[in-house]
């Protein structure tokens, strides 16, 4: 057999759009040597919409049910950011009663516990085990539930707006969502047997998609990808907003860099966010009004201004930066999402060496939400 | 690696025999929650077809199609959903001014035919029209501003010592807030009897460019100051934020982008074609209706000259409206404007019938707006006694400028703008008031607030009082004596009428009676020749669409056609006259 050069052993490989294992409508453009990886390109404009654009087109009020669009699994962000940046353009930050705030807080929280539920699943499920990923969705499932009965939508919620939230908590909603933690929080000792005890979970992710640290901020990366790492940022605690500044809450870490500390860090930020979502029902009140009084949303107009706002999603850093210009829409928005960074510039350098079996569950750890990307 | 993790995930079988993490489902789908964003509901009794909902919806998933006939507060349309487009946001519902839009909790519906996903809730069957729960409007939650900006007013106290302007108008901001409430859904436009550009105008109010707000003001309405102080605003009445909150102040809004400009004539700069040059116009009468007229045809070229009775142009409003509502610097404003139009103007003459038949043999087209001058009389006893004055009279002595004594007590009957316009005047001459109106204040025909106003005035009012006589007591005064109504529903859908309770008398002592029960046509001076032709039985004048009479070339309009009796009717008619003499015209010169 003669010698094969190493042109000629190279495959290229197209992983999605249309593969189980990408995350979301997006693909990886794949060059192979063997099995590893020597290089890699995300593609995305699957499921461009021109979000930003978009909006640039509509009256204030119009572009909720657009910026649920941007992240399916946790659209709630997106809406908070959205009012947020709007509210501080306007003044009408200063109306937001009281309660709204805390009702956007455990919506946010729901929100992010919610997506790392159904992330902790696909951790595995990228590896090929079923069990877990089945049951997490399920649990997932209780807290879509909820959102149904507070925001009337299971998925798109488009709940919060200017000026506070669209209704009130329904009663008895506090009990029921208690009676869900506790059903959730019963559950997962089952799920860590199946995920973090598996000695093939293990061995797969312990050293693999190791990210050093010299690239967080070369980067910008954020969320649990840092904090898997050992740095404490979120923005959570380090900017806080809403009702975040008047909670009990630790940035949480772990060590390793790798898909298994990342896994590791969604788990342990699920038992967080559980505890934040008691807190905040505990400290809640249950009097007052949900909504400050809204200006005719088919008129109102806002100074010109622009603004950068940022939440802590569950995948990192998600912001706007919005910019008025005196009229009745938004003149300019630009939708920092997560994603971009990280399922672009960190997945790509992340690719050369990794072994295409473990492809898929490096974007899982990396959570790549595509529809942030093409915005 | 340690045996553990090699053992623990079988505990994962575990999950065989114990409850299972979903939940089972029976019967077919569960219920969506109680407030879930499920397929539209609309109770179209209640729908007032304002489109709102369609102007919301970012998804353009709402057609607003007829399903009746337009009558004044509803067009007649109804939303039709395209399911394709719609997002179940329910911006729509939460925004419907009515709040008749809805959402049922149904969300399966399955069908092989994809147009049945297009549909007229509340007029197509579906079987969640009935629906308890789902998505619905709730008060606390608004997108539109129910809260109008109040407007300022003098204190009641120092209003009665003083001939000032009561309404004290909004201010450039509160104008613009006040316009940004708008949902520009043009109900009121339809019930405007002159058909305003009422949204437009308010956008151009919001925008801040309050000239052109001024220049859409004058597209069909040439006495808009006065309007935006006095006008009867059918339009508000039917404002889609007034179903539940308070009307957008339309009136108001008239009359901050009039009274911005001092100068109108600078403003307006109308592009009209000048189909009329050459020909002449003369108006009988310079009320509303004959001002229209004149206005508008002297912008398109016609020569026009309108003939008054009276010193000054501007009939019942110069005369009749008193100056604390309609200052006389408001209308001179609007009729320097007629003057730079090159409309002239013969006052204190009284055109008679035969100047009528010369007037239609040298004219293109002559109009008559000489309204209703013949006041109503009490028709009780004692009606004829000195101290019973019509209101008109003593409205028009005080106009004019002349000197009015009411003495120290009056009582005035009816319940019209006119009675209130009399009491109030009353008031500032120093006198006590009382009104005595036959039914119920409900049943005023005189405007809300001005009621409001003339009791903040002090003005008293006693409803359900039937005036019997009139007598002169031995000191001079009059003794005014009613008999108390009872209410008495005679026909089904026809408003209650008051019956006097026979056998009690009830008297007021007071030095003057002053009678507001209405006015008519007093239009004995018309040759017989042309009266029997273009009058009615009850001494009206009829009119054409073109508002032209039975006789060729003789339109006529305001308050002896109409049966509304109010200024903008007026304007109205001017403005169908205007167009009958415009489309003749043009049809002459082709
Ligand atoms: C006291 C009072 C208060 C009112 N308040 C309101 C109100 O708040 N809001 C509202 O919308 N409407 C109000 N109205 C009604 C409104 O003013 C009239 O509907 C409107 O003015 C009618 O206009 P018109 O064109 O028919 O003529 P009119 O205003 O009636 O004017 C007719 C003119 O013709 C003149 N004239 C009559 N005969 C001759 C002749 N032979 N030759 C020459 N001139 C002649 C008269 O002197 C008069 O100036 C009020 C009326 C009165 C009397
Ligand atoms: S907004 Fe409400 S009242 Fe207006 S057309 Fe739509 S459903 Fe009817
Ligand atoms: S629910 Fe939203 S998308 Fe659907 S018709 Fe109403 S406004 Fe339009």
């Amino acid at each position: 057999m003669t010698e094969q050069t190493a042109l000629e052993r190279r495959v290229q490989l197209w992983f999605g759009p249309q593969h189980p294992g990408i995350t979301g409508n997006m693909a990886v453009q794949a060059w192979l040597e063997g099995d590893t990886l020597t290089s890699g390109v995300t593609h995305v404009g699957y499921l461009h919409r021109g979000f930003e654009k978009l909006m640039e087109r509509r009256k204030f009020i119009q572009s909720f049910p657009i910026v649920c669009r941007i992240c399916v699994p946790e659209p709630d962000t997106n809406e908070w950011l959205l009012a947020a940046s709007i509210e501080e353009l306007s003044g009408l930050d200063k109306e937001v009663p009281e309660k709204a705030r805390w009702i956007r807080t455990l919506f946010l929280e729901m929100s992010r516990l919610s997506s790392m539920l159904m992330v902790l699943g696909g951790h595995v499920g990228a590896m090929g085990l079923g069990t877990a990923p089945n049951w997490l969705i399920t649990l997932r499932d209780y807290i879509l539930d909820r959102f149904e009965e507070l925001t009337g939508a299971r998925v798109y919620h488009m709940y919060v707006t200017y000026g506070g939230v669209r209704r009130d908590l329904p009663e008895g909603f506090a009990e029921r969502l208690e009676a869900n933690l506790q059903e959730i929080e019963s559950k997962l000792p089952l799920v860590d047997n199946v995920i973090f005890d598996s000695a093939v979970f293990r061995k797969r992710a312990i050293g693999v998609g190791v990210v050093p640290e010299e690239w967080v901020d070369e980067l910008g990366l954020t969320g649990p990808i840092v904090r898997a790492m050992g740095i404490a940022r979120d923005t959570r605690t380090d900017y806080p907003y809403e009702k975040y500044g008047e909670l009990d809450i630790e940035p949480m870490t772990t060590t390793g860099s790798d898909i298994f500390a990342r896994a590791w860090m969604r788990r342990l930020e699920i038992a967080q966010s559980i505890d934040l979502i008691r807190q905040i029902l505990a400290k809640m009140p249950t009097e007052g009004p949900y909504s400050a009084k809204l200006p005719n949303m088919l008129t109102w107009t806002i100074p010109a201004g622009e603004t950068y706002v940022r939440a802590e999603a569950s995948r990192g850093e998600m912001g706007y930066y919005v910019v008025t210009d005196g009229s009745d829409k938004i003149r300019r928005v630009h939708v920092r999402g997560p994603s971009y960074v990280h399922g672009v510039t960190l997945l790509e350098r992340l690719m050369p060496g990794t072994n295409i079996a473990d492809l898929s569950a490096l974007m899982v750890s990396l959570q790549v939400c595509p529809p942030e990307i093409e915005r | 690696m340690s045996l553990k993790y090699t053992i623990a995930p079988f505990s994962a079988w575990l999950q065989a025999v114990s409850k299972p993490f979903t939940v089972p489902v029976t019967g077919g789908p569960r219920p969506g929650a109680p407030r879930y964003r499920g397929w539209h509901i609309n109770d179209v009794e209640k729908c007032i077809g304002c489109g709102t909902c369609s102007a919301i919806c970012q998804n353009e998933a709402i057609d607003m199609v007829p399903v009746d006939d337009p009558v004044v507060g509803d067009s007649g349309l109804r939303p039709k959903i395209d399911y394709g487009r719609c997002c179940w946001c329910a911006l729509c519902v939460d925004v419907c001014p009515s709040g008749s839009l809805g959402m049922s909790n149904e969300y399966v519906w399955a069908d092989t035919d994809a147009d049945v996903f297009r549909y007229i809730p509340g007029v197509d069957e579906k079987p969640w029209d009935d629906s308890e729960l789902g998505w619905r409007r709730e008060e606390g939650f608004e997108l539109v501003d129910h809260d109008r900006v109040p407007m300022g007013m003098l204190d009641p106290d120092e209003r009665t010592q003083t001939w000032a302007e009561v309404v004290i108008g909004y201010t450039e901001e509160q104008a613009r807030v006040e316009a940004s409430r708008c949902v520009d859904c043009g109900l009121c436009v339809a019930a405007c009897p002159a058909h305003m550009h009422i949204p437009d105008y308010i956008g151009a109010i919001r925008d801040g460019d309050d000239a052109r707000a001024v220049q859409i003001i004058y597209d069909n309405n040439a006495m808009p100051e006065m309007c935006g102080k006095v006008c009867t605003r059918r339009c508000e009445s039917v404002c889609s934020i007034g179903v539940q909150g308070d009307p957008l102040a339309i009136r108001w809004l008239k009359r901050y982008a009039t009274e911005r400009f001092d100068n109108l004539a600078e403003v307006l700069q109308p592009q009209v074609e000048r189909v009329g040059e050459g020909r002449t116009v003369a108006v009988i009468g310079g009320g509303p209706s004959g001002l229209t007229v004149a206005y508008y045809l002297a912008i398109r070229g016609f020569e026009v000259t309108v003939h008054e009775a009276l010193p000054q142009v501007g009939g019942a409003t110069f005369f009749g409206i008193p100056r604390y509502r309609f200052p006389m610097s408001s209308l001179e404003k609007q009729v320097d404007l007629l003057k730079s139009a090159g409309v002239k103007f013969v006052l204190n003459h009284r055109v008679d019938g035969d100047e009528l038949t010369r007037m239609l043999a040298e004219n293109d087209a002559v109009f008559m707006g000489v309204g209703l001058m013949k006041p109503m009389a009490l028709r009780a006893p004692g009606e004829d006694l000195p101290g019973v004055i019509p209101a008109l009279d003593m409205l028009r002595e005080q106009n004019l400028g002349h000197e009015v004594d009411v003495g120290e007590k009056v009582v005035v009957v009816g319940g019209g703008n006119v009675a209130i316009d009399a009491s109030r005047i009353s008031r500032r001459l120093g006198a006590e008031v009382t009104i005595a109106y036959r039914r119920r204040v409900v049943d005023m025909p005189a405007d809300d607030e001005e009621i409001e106003d003339a009791e903040a005035e002090g003005v008293e009012i006693v409803t359900q009082a039937i005036p019997l006589r009139v007598e002169a007591t031995e000191d001079g005064k009059l003794d005014f004596v009613w008999g108390p109504a009872e209410m008495v529903q005679e026909e089904e859908g026809k408003r209650p009428r008051p019956k006097l309770i026979e056998g009690v008398e009830n008297h007021l002592v007071v030095d003057r009676v002053i009678v507001a029960i209405g006015q008519g046509p007093d239009l004995d001076w018309l040759p017989t020749e042309i009266s029997e032709k273009i009058c009615n039985k009850w001494g009206y004048i009829e009119v054409d669409e073109t508002g032209m009479t039975a006789v060729e070339g003789l339109y006529a309009g305001g308050d002896l056609v109409n049966d509304t009796a109010d200024a903008i009717s007026a304007i109205a008619d001017g403005l169908r006259a205007v167009n009958g003499i415009v489309d003749k015209t043009r049809a002459q010169h082709v």
